[in-house]
């Protein structure tokens, strides 16, 4: 695949590859989207807007320049904004491939960095000389102006244009939470809400923190997903409780809704209001308790994300699926094309016994579950 | 504390207000400075916008309950920046007023005396802005509508977006157009939950009508404050879902 160079959110021509619940695969514009629900189907998304996570400045104790790309936090709400885990770069900026950035200085629990208005500590490193807790210093309304000043979009090399904001949120982007775009989210436009509730589809939201995609380090990328916090609100918990209290389909939008609910039932065994920190990682052993479908990016084999889709489908029907994509030229990336993978039909069937009472398929029992929630 | 604020404190830990999230541009001069101190008063969560530091910082004194952003929504490099401010300030957004206008030419002048550059500042003011905050908010303000609350735009009109004034031009139809604008806006956006209105103060007393109107008998015009009033009351009722009795 080729990756989309370009930082259009909604290009005219961009590609869907649809992956059915019985491993049949076709591909169509991703305009089309809204076709593939049916009424009573639930959408979720990840609302979180982005945050211009990256600052360039200065390690003060020597005097050499980092560029400091803010990766987690403890929670989205902005009593929190203060304290970031944070991976650090040397000299240079995203025009050089990240893998091949130069470290930064070496790292002390106790350093100065200078981010344009911003001072922050190192308060400890994470278990890898680049990635470090630090703390920002000031009140909260002088960091979110100082990240809004001197932060820019999270960006690599395989766009050459510098990005702004607003390439990154996507157009229900609110709460500003995330360190990368929830680029799924690209593909919904307010036509596109307008075209699934026309349909009888259900639209929901969370807010997810999705974290940085690549470190530049192998042995830290390992790490990746890092943790991310969450939170769904008691209004979200709800309509997605009802949707698939009458049978509807959950179809998340991106890799950071499966993760967020997954981990929410995972924790409470129902889904209900939450604020949390997605510690999981999904994979082929996973089995998805409450999403039956996503629409997600084109993933490379072997990243997270591409991992994530294995959860849906087996090993051949992705294969297949990666096949497709490549001998037909799909575009990867956050500007890229799209694909659309329901849960295969077996591992759903599977499913229905593990469900802990989310999943009942008649009226009269979706009444009792709306009862007893 | 003095008596009369241990009253307002009171009243504000009570007050429907408390959890509404609310931002207002040109919130440092004229209507909008009444409005975020009533709406404060109120014991909503308030940020305003305005161009000049000083005054931004002077307010933030007056008022420290209030979220200062130094900002111009006239530009659109500006636009994100305000919008992060805001929604990292006050965690999300339930209100948001468009209340920073431009006059254009100052002082006033016929259509064929205007230059292009100042009717363009009108429309980077009046219309643009408030159409780029707007949109950059909108994920916000229905984010807030699918949780049960009931968001709305207010957008500041004027009669002269009704009225064709002489001398009035680049304002007027800069006015026109947002209170078109609005319009549409809200037609498309019911379906979420998003309300858009639009709402004439009236010709008040403020620096704005001095600049426009120079020799304007003061003691005729509204007090911004009373034009304030009006409109919390009215943003109330669109608002909240029960209105205190007071």
């Amino acid at each position: 695949m080729t990756p989309a160079s370009v930082p259009m959110q909604r290009p005219t021509d961009a590609r869907l590859l649809e992956v059915d619940s019985g491993g049949q695969i076709r591909g169509m514009l991703r305009s089309s989207f809204p076709t593939l629900l049916r009424s009573g189907d639930i959408v979720v998304a990840n609302d979180a807007a982005t945050l211009p996570a990256s600052i360039f400045g200065v390690h003060k104790r020597t005097g050499r320049s980092v560029e400091v790309r803010l990766a987690g936090s403890e929670s989205v709400f902005q009593e929190e904004v203060r304290q970031f885990s944070a991976v650090v770069f040397g000299e240079g900026n995203y025009r050089t491939p990240t893998e091949r950035r130069p470290a930064p200085p070496e790292l002390h629990p106790g350093d100065t960095l200078q981010l344009g208005t911003l001072t922050a500590t190192v308060l400890e490193l994470l278990g890898h000389p680049r990635f470090v807790l630090i703390c920002f210093e000031g009140p909260s309304e002088r960091i979110w102006e100082g990240l809004a000043r001197h932060g820019h979009p999270i960006q690599y090399s395989h766009i050459p244009a510098p990005l702004a904001v607003w390439d990154t949120w996507t157009p229900i982007a609110g709460l500003p939470a995330a360190f990368e775009p929830p680029s799924a989210g690209f593909a919904l436009d307010w036509r596109t809400l307008d075209a699934i509730h026309r349909r009888g589809v259900h639209f929901a939201t969370i807010t997810h923190a999705a974290g940085i995609s690549s470190t530049g380090d192998v042995e830290l990328d390992t790490r990746l997903p890092f943790d991310e916090p969450y939170r769904i609100t008691e209004s979200a918990a709800r309509s997605i409780r009802l949707a698939l209290a009458v049978g509807g389909r959950l179809i998340a939008i991106g890799t950071t809704v499966v993760r967020a609910l997954e981990h929410a039932v995972s924790i409470h065994r129902l889904l209900k209001e939450t604020t949390g920190v997605a510690t999981n990682k999904i994979g082929p052993a996973t089995e998805l308790r409450v999403v039956d479908a996503i629409l997600s990016g084109t993933h490379e084999p072997g990243t997270s994300h591409h991992k994530l889709l294995s959860a849906f489908v087996d090993q051949q029907t992705l294969a297949k699926m990666d096949e497709i994509l490549q001998h037909h030229g799909y575009r990867s990336h956050e500007f890229g094309d799209s694909v659309f993978v329901e849960k295969s039909g077996d591992r759903a069937a599977g499913m229905e016994l593990n469900v802990f009472g989310l999943r009942h398929r008649t009226a009269t029992e979706g009444y009792m579950l709306q009862r007893s929630f | 504390m003095p008596n009369e604020s241990v009253e307002m404190h009171k009243r504000q830990e009570l007050s429907p207000w408390k959890s509404i999230r609310v931002a207002v541009t040109g919130g440092t001069s004229g209507l909008g400075l009444a409005l975020v101190r009533m709406l404060l008063d109120q014991g909503a969560r308030v940020a305003f916008i305005a161009r000049n530091r000083d005054r931004v910082e002077r307010l933030m004194r007056e008022r420290t309950d209030a979220r200062g952003i130094t900002g111009d929504v006239s530009q659109k490099g500006d636009t994100y920046s305000i919008a992060i401010q805001i929604l990292g300030d006050l965690g999300g957004l339930d209100v948001l007023i468009n209340n920073a206008s431009s006059l254009g030419p100052v002082p006033l002048a016929p259509l064929a005396d205007t230059n292009c550059e100042d009717f363009e500042r009108a429309l980077q003011t009046n219309v643009l802005g408030p159409f780029r905050l707007t949109k950059a908010l909108l994920g916000a303000l229905a984010a807030s509508a699918r949780e049960g609350r009931r968001p709305l735009v207010v957008n500041i009109s004027s009669d002269a977006a009704i009225s064709a004034y002489p001398n009035w031009g680049a304002y007027g139809a800069s006015k026109a157009a947002l209170h078109h604008l609005t319009g549409i806006w809200n037609a498309e956006l019911a379906s979420h939950g998003v309300q858009i209105i639009s709402w004439d103060p009236g010709d008040m007393d403020t620096p704005l009508h001095a600049v426009a109107v120079p020799d304007a008998d003061s003691t005729i015009l509204r007090r911004p404050e009373d034009a304030a009033r009006e409109l919390v009351s009215k943003i109330a009722d669109l608002i909240l879902p029960v209105r205190e009795a007071s």
